[in-house]
């Protein structure tokens, strides 16, 4: 139950922490029409987030009572528990703390200029395009329903991505450099998403869960062809940075959640 | 009075809920509406449940449908009313109905033609006849519109900027 709990809330923090990173550029775009093309992603990847911490907090609060009290190192999800409220899908991500958060580091890493975030969107999105397809599989029937209606929001993600990495490459010295420069920095976090956590792990062997490092070939087959076509060169490095999945994350994390959580922290249970 | 409640009365009356975002399309001209169930209690009180399944993970229509749909039902006489959300199948334009399709372009908007699994090949977009004058000689201005739901485009005969209603 646990492991089931903690998977789909790997898959709701990926969503959330790139959707809240990508919504910070609204009315930063460099053009009106990418501002709206970056908020309008974002949106679907919060709405993803919104279905899965749905059935997060469903799952959560199946667990029986005392052992619900001890799933989570966060003072202010766990004084709500212990009241003997039942969770709700907002309490799982604005009252859980930074050391309870399951996503990859890939998903926290800053915008930086929009050659950064477009290559931390292009391996996201070509990563959960190849996930959702398996996903819409799986045993769970709310997972499989939640892929399968994600899987064509993502498909138009990555769709954007990557014609961006090609227009960025292909494009000018200056873009060219810039999106090198982005892929080059960004890369050492996009091997941890085929880094099966426990909660993967146990979650592939009920029929749940996907088996995340087998997409690695297919991946990495789709990301040669954008680069090729880009005039982009992969990396040399092959050691990768980890730790998100174990909910150990780069400073980054907390001054988003300071800023996504700031409202329900200084006004519980506030509605607009 | 409450004998009097059907099924079809209830699809009657959903025909007056229209999308906030674009008035001039009904709930079941989206083709969002999956089911409607009517339960009498020995009292007499019936309580809807209506079966919707939302367009895009994120649109913040979803809602407010929810909400003019319990209030439509709510004042004919519904004691109850429950909204369920389906995710699966997963909703597409092409369940638009043709009707709706026309009120679209009615309305100025370019309605969704091609079929949601014919997917487009990257660099390539969508030609849509400007819902103004009819010409085919249009351009995209932008794939991501002021909702998730719609794309701009320009059209190159009569100048006016449109939007397209994407297909998904």
């Amino acid at each position: 139950m646990l492991d089931h709990l903690f998977y789909t809330l790997q898959l709701a923090d990926n969503a959330l922490i790139l959707g809240h990173r990508l919504g910070e550029w609204c009315g930063h775009g460099p053009v009106l029409e990418q501002d709206i093309a970056l908020t309008n992603i974002s949106l679907d990847h919060i709405g993803q987030a919104r279905s899965l911490y749905q059935h997060a907090a469903h799952l959560t609060n199946e667990i029986p009572q005392e052992q619900r009290a001890k799933i989570f190192q966060s003072v202010t999800l766990n004084n709500k528990i212990n009241s003997g409220e039942l969770l709700q899908e907002d309490d799982l991500p604005y009252l859980r703390d930074a050391w309870d958060f399951r996503n990859a580091l890939l998903t926290e890493q800053p915008n930086g200029d929009w050659a950064y975030t477009v290559a931390r969107s292009f391996f996201y999105d070509v990563f959960y395009f190849l996930y959702y397809t398996k996903l819409k599989d799986s045993k769970d029937a709310q997972l499989a329903a939640i892929a399968e209606k994600s899987l064509k929001e993502v498909a138009y993600h990555q769709r954007w991505s990557s014609e961006w990495m090609i227009r960025l490459g292909d494009g000018t010295e200056e873009s060219k450099t810039r999106i090198q420069n982005a892929v080059n920095d960004y890369w050492q976090y996009s091997g941890e998403l085929f880094v099966m956590s426990d909660a993967e792990n146990a979650m592939l062997k009920k029929g749940i869960g996907v088996d995340a490092a087998a997409l690695k070939p297919e991946w990495d087959a789709k990301v040669e062809a954008i680069f090729k076509e880009a005039t982009l060169s992969i990396p040399e490095e092959k050691w990768m940075q980890k730790g998100g999945k174990q909910c150990r994350h780069s400073e980054h994390l907390g001054f988003i959640l300071a800023e996504l959580q700031y409202m329900q922290r200084a006004y519980p249970g506030m509605e607009w | 009075m409450s004998n009097a409640i059907t099924t079809e009365k209830v699809y009657d009356w959903l025909q007056g809920v229209t999308d906030p975002e674009v008035p001039v399309l009904t709930v079941l001209d989206m083709g969002i509406i999956r089911d409607v169930q009517l339960d009498t209690d020995e009292k007499g009180s019936v309580t809807a449940t209506v079966v919707i399944t939302p367009t895009y993970s994120g649109c913040p229509a979803m809602d407010v449908i929810g909400m003019n749909i319990r209030m439509a039902l709510l004042s004919r006489g519904i004691t109850k009313v429950n909204i369920e959300q389906q995710l699966s199948p997963a909703w597409t334009t092409d369940w638009m109905s043709e009707e709706g399709k026309q009120k679209l372009k009615e309305y100025g908007i370019a309605p969704p033609e091609r079929k949601s699994d014919d997917a487009l090949d990257m660099f390539e977009d969508d030609s849509v006849a400007c819902p103004r004058c009819g010409s085919e000689d249009t351009e995209l201005v932008s794939r991501f519109g002021p909702t998730a739901c719609k794309s701009l485009y320009r059209c190159l005969s009569c100048k006016e900027p449109f939007e397209h209603f994407k297909c998904h």
